[in-house]
């Protein structure tokens, strides 16, 4: 039961005397309400993930980043392995 | 999409794949423990694309999957003969109990809803006053929060008419038992990164430490999956049995404390039945007691027998990742999406539908 | 009144002394004969009608092909459409997708006692500026009235005849292996339209149904390609995946398709993602399946690029002889999966 997906937030409305926040979120364009319950620090801008109707967390652009940089680190690492091996021969 | 293309992205995937490729040089069996995963890895044709040496198995991780059938059959009770509003996630409602499914139930004129939103049912319950509405819910830690969420909601507007029938399952235990059973034959686990964005990573450090086992929480998208299996493959290959974490980008290591206090004012862990597998201690959320108004199960009293297993389905053996859905006899004959005899052969998440809709044995698995 | 019915009616509605149809209105007397006078026949008037036969009477010489089909659309008013649309367009689409361009078609509504007048005006509105559009007329039909909840506000059956292209040979025994396989234009629109205004979901820009008629395309395809166009189909319920499976097990062939080349709208997509549902599932209204020669095709794509019904088209695929009966899609990550029939109605996914 873990299909969540990432959207921006457009807006952000209180309901129940300032109680729930309640964001309406864009997710490529389609806008679908979700609590803001759970996150909050989250502000209009942010990336959030959106679990059937609650938002559960926010997207950290640095981290998101990694994942491509992981491949150029890792072949920078294989790289000078295989020159120390070259190295040793 | 942002932050979805990018991690669909082909050129990506094709560096990842050599990689593997260039790195794996024993055989190692591997399990992504998220339905979800599943799917992906099933649906994008990933598996066809890893190395010869790297065995996918798939794990239990599909709350649809291990609802145990009487909780089925107490949702169709509820729905045929207590006059409730029975609503329900999607992917529940085609799931056989002993003798009905859901859907069937709707189809003899019950009243059954498919909420995507367990706080819809709440407002379902404000406008229908004179009805009790019921949500089933089902669910891994990711589905938890919103669960409790509707509880107090109801609870704070003073709606009388809501309850939730529980049927939440957690997933470190399930680790655990795979890991301890005999035929365990997972050498590392890819864990599921959406409940982690709730929980956080802390339950996983004693896993890894008692069993000296590699485990890297993973997202859903094809770069995802793809990293993490890399990710666990390097340590397996070397040697070492750490905790990592893949999905950074939404997975911080405390989770999210606030969905965690949500989880903790409304749900009390206890012992629950997994289809296929059977009871597994402390493995499953239940409603307080001080919230019992709000527990379906004690709301309305429900009597039922328990309902058999049909002798013929091996969903025990799928789920806890022993064979294959093309190892099963009965599957592509007797047991299909239209007649399934289990679980996972219903739920789009679970290894057998997933097989079945994706995978042509002869040709791709 | 709904908010979102048009309201430019090409005929105004005349008045009447009743604002809701109920069960005499399809009794067959007075009630039925006031409604019919001043009203469907009114809107709908051809030479055809106004005879008022029990059954329509024509000459029409050459091969004829036969179809029908029944709507039952809810909610029957949606973003860029009705459901008198979709009974218009749908049947002039079954006929030009056995290369045959409708002429005269029948109309029979089911209608639940208390549909409001201004409603059912409505909607003969749309039918009427369908027929218009597509060439064709209503030449016999029939109205009945059911009591309030037996029916589902209203439900259309509409039948057709046209005559067969004389270079038009579809079918699937024209299908050969090479054979490259088009699709006109981005999926999923349609049921995303009724999904939308059924889940409440709203997009920055309007997603609209895509309901058409596809006939004057495919007449225009017929004459410049003829017997080189083997197959056609549209893909309404069931979607894209369904038509290449029935091609697929119906036909003894093997369909090999590539994601990348599948045309779908991002926002389409998008709500395709939130709403856990598989766009190759998903029903259109004015998308076409072609399955042409393979030394064609790429005209075949230019020609339709230039047609109004065709803007997005793309060759999606082909025709092989290896794993007959199903269909292979490759992902756009490179990897391989089979796209099966669907089991029943699509669920939306959560997880």
């Amino acid at each position: 039961m873990c299909l969540a997906i990432p959207g921006k937030i457009q807006s952000i409305d209180t309901i129940h005397n300032g109680m729930v926040r309640m964001a309406k979120v864009s997710f490529g364009g389609i806008i679908k309400e979700a609590s803001l319950e759970m996150l909050p620090a989250a502000d209009i801008g942010d990336y959030v993930l959106v679990h059937v109707g609650v938002a559960i967390s926010k997207i950290d652009e640095a981290e998101a980043a990694k994942t491509f940089e992981y491949l150029k680190e890792i072949g920078e690492i294989d790289e000078l392995i295989e020159h120390t091996q070259v190295d040793k021969n | 999409m942002k932050f979805i293309n990018e991690y669909r992205d082909a050129s990506v995937v094709k560096e990842y794949i050599s990689e593997l490729h260039r790195i794996t040089t024993r055989p190692w069996t591997i399990m992504e423990v998220c339905g979800g995963q599943t799917h992906s890895l099933v649906k994008n044709g990933i598996i066809g694309l890893l190395p010869d040496n790297i065995t996918m198995v798939h794990g239990p991780g599909c709350p649809v999957c291990v609802t145990p059938l009487h909780l089925i059959d107490k949702a169709v009770y509820l729905a045929m003969e207590r006059n409730v509003i029975l609503c329900s996630y999607g992917d529940m409602i085609r799931v056989p109990g002993s003798k009905n499914s859901l859907l069937e139930a709707k189809a003899n004129g019950a009243d059954v809803r498919i909420l995507y939103s367990p706080l819809e049912a709440v407002t379902l319950a404000k406008q229908n006053p004179d009805k009790e509405v019921v949500f089933f819910a089902v669910g891994f830690e990711t589905t938890a929060p919103a669960n409790a969420l509707s509880v107090l909601h109801a609870k704070r507007e003073g709606i009388k008419n809501y309850s939730i029938l529980t049927s939440h399952v957690l997933v470190p235990p399930a680790i655990e038992a795979i890991v301890n059973d005999q035929t365990n034959i997972v050498q590392g686990f890819l864990a599921a990164g959406h409940v982690c964005t709730i929980m956080g990573i802390g339950d996983y450090y004693p896993l890894v430490e008692k069993n000296k086992l590699p485990i890297v929480i993973t997202g859903f998208e094809p770069v995802d999956l793809l990293q993490g299996i890399t990710m666990l493959i390097k340590q397996l290959e070397n040697g070492e049995n750490k905790l990592e974490n893949q999905y950074s980008r939404v997975v911080k290591p405390e989770g999210n404390p606030e969905a965690v206090k949500v989880i903790e004012q409304v749900f009390e862990i206890t012992h629950r039945d997994w289809r296929g597998i059977g009871e597994i201690p402390y493995s499953g959320y239940e409603v307080r007691k001080e919230l019992e108004a709000y527990n379906a199960n004690v709301k309305f009293d429900i009597q039922l027998e328990k309902a058999e297993e049909s002798p013929d389905c091996i969903a025990g053996e799928i789920l806890r990742g022993i064979k294959k859905p093309n190892q099963c006899p009965q599957f592509g004959k007797r047991c299909t999406p239209l007649n399934p005899l289990g679980a996972p052969m219903v739920s789009s998440e679970g290894a057998c539908a997933a097989y079945y809709h994706f995978s042509n044995v002869d040709v791709l698995v | 009144m709904d908010a979102n019915i048009k309201m430019q009616l090409s005929c105004p509605m005349p008045k009447f002394d009743f604002d809701t149809i109920n069960l005499g209105h399809g009794s067959g007397g007075v009630l039925t004969h006031k409604l019919l006078s001043s009203g469907v026949f009114d809107v709908l008037k051809n030479d055809q009608l106004n005879q008022k036969h029990d059954g329509a009477i024509f000459d029409l010489k050459g091969q004829l092909s036969f179809s029908t089909d029944s709507y039952v659309v809810n909610p029957i008013f949606f973003p860029g459409g009705d459901i008198g649309e979709l009974a218009i367009n749908g049947t002039v689409n079954d006929l030009a997708m056995c290369g045959a361009m409708a002429k005269y078609l029948s109309l029979a509504f089911i209608i639940e006692e208390g549909l409001r007048m201004e409603t059912f005006w409505q909607i003969l509105d749309s039918i009427k500026k369908c027929c218009d559009k597509a060439g064709v007329q209503v030449v016999t039909g029939d109205t009945k009235v059911v009591e309030k909840g037996k029916g589902d506000q209203i439900f259309i059956n509409t039948s057709g005849i046209g005559l067969v292209h004389e270079h038009g040979r579809i079918g699937l025994s024209s299908i050969q292996k090479g054979d490259v396989l088009i699709v006109s234009g981005n999926l999923a629109a349609h049921g995303i339209a009724i999904m939308s205004k059924r889940e409440g979901l709203e997009f920055e820009t309007d997603i609209v149904s895509d309901t058409t008629n596809l006939n004057f395309t495919v007449e225009k395809l017929l004459n410049k390609f003829g017997l080189d166009i083997h197959f056609l189909r549209d893909a309404t319920r069931g979607g894209l995946a369904s038509v290449l499976n029935e091609i697929a097990k119906d036909g003894s062939q093997g369909i090999d398709i590539r994601q990348i080349d599948i045309p779908i709208e991002e926002q389409v997509s998008g709500a395709c993602e939130m709403l856990g549902l598989d766009p190759l599932y998903v029903a259109n209204e004015g998308v076409f399946i072609l399955v042409v020669k393979k030394e064609i095709a790429k005209e075949v794509l230019d020609f339709l690029k230039n047609d109004e019904n065709g803007k997005m088209a793309s060759i999606m695929g082909s025709i092989t002889d290896q794993h007959i009966g199903q269909v292979i899609l490759e992902s756009s990550i490179g990897g391989k999966r089979v796209v099966n029939m669907l089991p029943g109605e699509q669920l939306p996914r959560i997880c």
